[in-house]
């Protein structure tokens, strides 16, 4: 996977990727897109793109419980974000979701914003294609790579749970 | 084991567990408030018909009530319509209060159990010895779905405090000072025990402040050890068993911390984040235009108690707009037996109904650029209460009360 680098700051809470101002939206997942960063960041929603890799420093997602945060990042098109640390709740809804989330200490220092960074899955390699340096993100537990590599929490539900996609209505 | 190993044991039904370990956990008790529609979306999506256990979920709302706009009311039309179709037992709709503090007085929180919430704050639970956390939507769907989750047992980070506070300075101080050494992320993926002879001295509001406020260095769960205090206050509000825990004296921590609060003095938070902490006499006199008593932190009798003693024979600055939310009904009706609300009117404040308010930065109370805010709540992130460009303050009750006479922030001694 290659994409370019939304860089953010330490700390960005659910507040900020999110507006509590638009908790009401509950259901339509592509008007939440249209939302996020839009108070603290407007000019994300202006100069990111779909397929975008969003960087950021310690305690990504802090804050709030909210879903919105990850799934408006998702269906924004975010590829994924790599941070030197997540909050616990984002971190498990992005998961959940089926955003994909890396832990990589030093990725802060190693990659500038719009910046191409490419990431392979299997290894946890993150290469910035600008500099050529290399880091190895954290290894996830092998059972929430299984979530992850079932598509998500809902999926992987599904699986166990035995209900085929085309049954549910 | 620590508390959350011996809790997670249970639930897990393993006698051991060591943190680090990924357990797969029977939940106890799970609620979600308006949330409950984006956790019904992923519900219908996993394709199940029936919640595993009805008698297990608790409803509620309180983000945003009475409904702010159409789009709200649909969602709580949704959900009432939900909760009948699948019988859910504990159904408190918008008439109580605030999620946490009715999972207390309602007797959900039980020592020694599981409770799983879609709202961050729910480790206010930890106060009684209950595994409280804070999950997302679609989490909950499979909690609804299974009555199961997975989660990484915690390592534990142990908090002694001894120590009698200074007049005027309580909980929240302590638990502001605590995040401001810890740091926003000091308690990522951590449990914290709470525990020592001011702690053993505090209310059981008290405790539940430190709880609540645990989450905002990261915790995922924080609990005070379960005492005499603990036992009398749930089973007065539940017919349920249930078996308090406490740790083994062998117990591994993380990290091992002694607070002495005797040298202590008010605390305030200061924008844009709550571990950005220090003493009220070094922000005194900054201008505030409004000032907000309530929330899950902070919306209790005793916290109205002191902030109606403060306010008593005193006006609320004529430029400051003080807005007083109980956090439940409960402490409303006891807060107007006890004449705290009348106190609160006669002194100029506007007192609303129970529930979030403007804390989450939906309604009822939000800022305009440039203003100021002091609030008893539990996060001061930019634009949490309203513009991007206002400035948000986290304080006690009293330092509140005092600063919304005076107008700028105040230490409670200059007005008391």
């Amino acid at each position: 996977m290659k994409g370019r680098v939304y860089k953010f700051g330490d700390d960005i809470n659910t507040d900020v990727i999110y507006p509590g101002k638009y908790l009401s939206i509950t259901t339509d997942r592509e008007e939440m897109a249209r939302h996020c960063f839009e108070m603290v960041y407007p000019d994300f929603l202006k100069n990111a793109r779909p397929g975008d890799i969003i960087v950021a420093g310690k305690n990504f997602g802090c804050g709030s419980s909210r879903e919105q945060a990850a799934t408006s990042l998702k269906y924004f098109g975010i590829a994924a974000v790599v941070a030197e640390s997540f909050a616990r709740i984002f971190y498990r809804n992005a998961i959940n979701l089926g955003l994909l989330v890396l832990e990589c200490p030093g990725i802060s220092a190693a990659v500038e914003h719009q910046d191409t960074l490419e990431i392979d899955l299997e290894k946890g390699i993150i290469t910035n294609m600008k500099t050529g340096k290399s880091l190895q993100a954290i290894r996830l537990p092998d059972f929430v790579m299984e979530i992850i590599e079932d598509g998500g929490l809902i999926p992987h539900l599904r699986k166990r749970l035995g209900i085929k996609p085309e049954e549910v209505e | 084991m620590t508390i959350a190993e011996k809790i997670l044991a249970r639930s897990s039904g393993k006698k051991i567990v060591n943190a680090g370990e990924i357990v797969i956990a029977r939940v106890d008790t799970c609620m979600s408030h308006e949330n409950g529609e984006v956790v019904l979306r992923s519900f219908e999506e996993i394709g199940v018909k029936r919640v595993w256990d009805n008698q297990r979920i608790v409803i509620l709302f309180d983000h945003r009530i009475p409904a702010d706009s159409v789009k709200t009311a649909k969602t709580h039309k949704r959900l009432r319509e939900f909760v009948k179709e699948q019988g859910i037992r504990y159904f408190y709709d918008l008439k109580q209060g605030i999620c946490h503090q009715i999972l207390a007085e309602f007797g959900h929180t039980r020592p020694g159990e599981l409770l799983l919430g879609t709202d961050s704050h729910t480790t206010t639970a930890g106060a009684f010895g209950c595994f409280g956390t804070g999950i997302g939507a679609t989490e909950m769907a499979g909690v609804w779905a299974t009555g199961e989750l997975w989660l990484r047992v915690p390592e534990t980070i142990k908090i002694t405090v001894s120590g009698q506070f200074k007049q005027f300075v309580g909980a929240k101080d302590l638990i502001l000072h605590i995040i401001g050494q810890l740091r926003a992320d000091g308690a990522t993926y951590r449990a914290i025990e709470f525990s020592g002879e001011t702690i053993t001295a505090m209310s059981i509001a008290s405790r539940m402040v430190l709880s609540n406020l645990s989450m905002e260095a990261g915790a995922k769960v924080a609990f005070v050890l379960p005492d005499d205090k603990t036992v009398s206050y749930v089973s007065a509000r539940t017919d349920k068993k249930f078996e308090p825990v406490l740790p083994d004296p062998d117990a591994k921590y993380l990290r091992e911390i002694e607070v002495d609060v005797s040298g202590l003095d008010s605390q305030v938070a200061c924008p844009h984040s709550v571990d950005n902490v220090c003493s009220v006499s070094d922000i005194a006199g900054k201008r505030i235009d409004q000032a907000f008593i309530g929330s899950c932190t902070n919306g209790r009798v005793e916290d109205l108690e002191i902030a109606a003693q403060i306010l008593k024979g005193n006006k609320v600055h004529p430029e400051v707009r003080l807005l007083v939310i109980p956090a439940s009904r409960q402490v409303y009706l006891e807060a107007l037996k006890r004449g705290f609300i009348q106190t609160f009117i006669e002194s100029g404040a506007l007192v609303l109904n129970p529930g979030c308010g403007p804390c989450l930065g939906a309604h009822q109370g939000l800022l305009a650029p440039g203003e100021v805010c002091i609030a008893t709540t539990n996060r001061n992130f930019k634009g949490r209460m309203g513009s991007p460009e206002s400035f948000l303050y986290l304080a006690s009750p009293a330092t509140v009360a005092a600063s919304a006479i005076k107008g700028v922030i105040t230490p409670t001694q200059e007005v008391g």
